[in-house]
């Protein structure tokens, strides 16, 4: 039996730049933005402090990342974003993604691990299914983790009986690859993606897989980053990032990271 | 170490069964409904209305108390049936004490054992030693003390145990009011007085190290789910407010006029306990709920809850 690995640490902050991409840095100068730091919202009544509007002259934007929270782990990934500087709040209704003026409420968006069939069922009865699809199809730089990857998948080779996906990632996805609970293991992935201001070839990712899905089939456009074995675990395409494992749980917050860096690229771009 | 998949195998550095899988896969069905099922047909069912796993078994706990006499784990055959049935977690119980029928479970690949005081208890003094197995488990608790002591014997989800079988949902508020009201108290103490932690640990029963881990986080260290008497979407949704991270539905769904929307009901309510709105859209027209005992009027010796060390 290994030794339980504490899901505090941040082992990878201290091997990574402190990168000047990162709109954190930022908006530790910045007066203006430090105030949202500080409010910790529940439940949908999320307004960001500064929309992704008008105002993107004003150089200091705290990312607001909307997480996904009908049912899974979710508290886990909203201390990932915040540990990050970045405000985390919960996305529970269409409301939650867009404003009634058509604004973006949220800059990134992460769909977390669960049970994927729960969530898409969920997510379908509670209006959410489309306003989702959307929102990534419009360039929402979003992060899938587990049963996130899942649901984003162009096709589930074992879906449950009528669960459907969104169809934002050229991939196909077999949901229960790895067996049942039994198999579940942490393992260090290499970073096989190309380099950038956040993580590169030497880096690895710390994963834990529980009851993972693989990626049986990635499109043209879709960039492979990372495997386990054989098993294609980890993937790009454009604004979307699915994986088939936790990081969150593991305390390496890599692909947050990565996530923010879209987002902050993804606000001066169309801010 | 048990036999990984193949996969896994071909990495050098994998790790199973260790505390954290364990405890990940129940944070991963956090929010979300258990379903008691005694048939690949009503697995099906609760895979199709949302259920985030199953809990395969020969009889809910309704019928064992009515039918009486010894209650074991199920059929292998049956547990079988229901996994290769469904694409959701698979949950089975094993007797308190009895580690053979665990190892049979985990043997079965069943994603998660429930060592259950549903069943008839194997040993009167001895939980199982949960950290021999790459499974996980979750176990009843009535009270924090309750609850510690199973984490220390390697449990990695915790249930309150409220009262199975009864519809009757107010041992289930009461045991998750007790395990939050006792956190909050050791988290007061942390704060004013932490000498003192160590004569909670003493009251409590539990080692000092994990009583001060929650005294300081405010938290227990694995998912807490509620059970026992969970019978409507309100039920669950009190349950999600007083605290739960998730819920069990024994014999409600399936004892019930309509299961099938019963239990999507259930799970809409759990995901949205804090909209009263969505609640009254869950609870219209779902039929008699089952038809329940009062826990007042069950003579003591038949209160499963009672059972546990």
């Amino acid at each position: 039996m290994s030794e339980p690995r504490s899901p505090h640490s941040m082992p990878g902050d201290a091997a990574l730049p402190d990168s000047a991409a990162l709109p954190t840095s930022g908006a530790r100068t910045g007066g203006a933005a430090s105030s949202s730091l500080q409010g910790t919202d529940r439940g949908g009544a999320a307004v960001p402090e500064q929309r992704s509007g008008a105002h993107s002259d004003r150089a200091v934007t705290t990312p607001v990342v909307g997480v996904l929270a009908l049912q899974g782990g979710v508290i886990e990934h909203m201390r990932a974003v915040e540990s990050l500087g970045a405000r985390a709040v919960k996305v529970r209704a269409a409301e939650d993604l867009v404003d009634a003026a058509g604004h973006p409420r949220i800059n990134a968006l992460i769909l977390p691990g669960g049970e994927s069939s729960t969530v898409d069922r969920l997510c379908r009865t509670f209006g959410l299914f489309e306003p989702l699809r959307d929102a990534i199809r419009g360039g929402l730089p979003t992060l899938g983790t587990c049963a996130g990857l899942i649901m984003l998948s162009s096709r589930i080779q074992d879906p449950a009986p009528g669960q459907r996906s969104l169809g934002v990632l050229d991939v196909t996805v077999n949901r229960n690859a790895f067996g049942s609970q039994v198999a579940s293991a942490e393992v260090d992935l290499p970073w096989l993606g190309p380099a950038n201001d956040v993580v590169g070839p030497d880096d690895h990712l710390r994963a834990a897989f529980i009851r993972a899905p693989e990626v049986t089939r990635a499109g043209q456009d879709v960039e492979v980053l990372a495997k386990h074995g054989d098993a294609v675990v980890a993937v790009r395409q454009g604004n979307v990032l699915g994986i088939s494992f936790h990081p969150e749980l593991m305390g390496d917050t890599t692909l947050h990271r990565l996530l923010l860096d879209d987002a902050a690229r993804h606000l001066t771009q169309h801010g | 170490m048990t036999e990984t998949s193949q996969p896994f195998a071909q990495n050098p550095t994998p790790v199973t069964g260790s505390p954290l899988v364990k405890r990940g896969l129940a944070d991963m069905l956090k929010g979300g409904v258990i379903m008691d099922v005694v048939t690949p047909e009503q697995a099906r069912i609760a895979e199709d209305a949302g259920a985030v796993a199953v809990m395969a078994l020969e009889r809910v706990p309704a019928d064992i108390r009515s039918q009486g006499g010894v209650a074991r784990m199920s059929d292998p055959d049956l547990i079988e049936q229901i996994i290769e049935t469904v694409s959701i977690p698979v949950m089975a119980k094993a007797r308190i004490g009895h580690f053979v029928e665990a190892q049979v479970l985990q043997h079965l690949k069943v994603d998660y054992i429930d060592e259950s005081e549903v069943l008839s208890p194997a040993d009167y003094v001895n939980h199982i030693d949960k950290h021999r197995f790459d499974v996980p488990f979750v176990c009843g608790a009535t009270n924090l003390g309750e609850a510690l002591r199973r984490i220390t014997e390697g449990a990695a989800m915790i249930r309150s145990k409220g009262e199975a079988g009864t519809g009757d949902v107010s041992e289930a508020t009461k045991h998750i009011r007790t395990i939050r009201a006792q956190i909050a108290e050791l988290q007061a103490t942390y704060a004013a007085a932490p000498d003192a932690l160590y004569v909670k640990a003493k009251e409590l029963q539990a080692p000092y190290d994990l009583v001060a881990e929650v005294a300081r986080t405010g938290s227990l260290p694995v998912v807490l789910f509620t059970a026992g008497g969970v019978a409507t979407p309100a039920d669950a949704a009190m349950m999600m407010q007083l605290g739960a991270d998730g819920v069990f539905v024994g014999s409600g769904i399936f004892k019930s006029g309509n299961p099938a929307e019963r239990a999507r009901a259930i799970v809409a309510a759990t995901a949205y306990y804090d909209d009263p709105a969505r609640i009254a859209d869950a609870s219209r027209g779902l039929g008699e709920a089952m038809v329940g005992i009062n826990v007042s009027d069950l003579p003591a010796p038949h209160r499963l809850a009672e059972r546990g060390w």
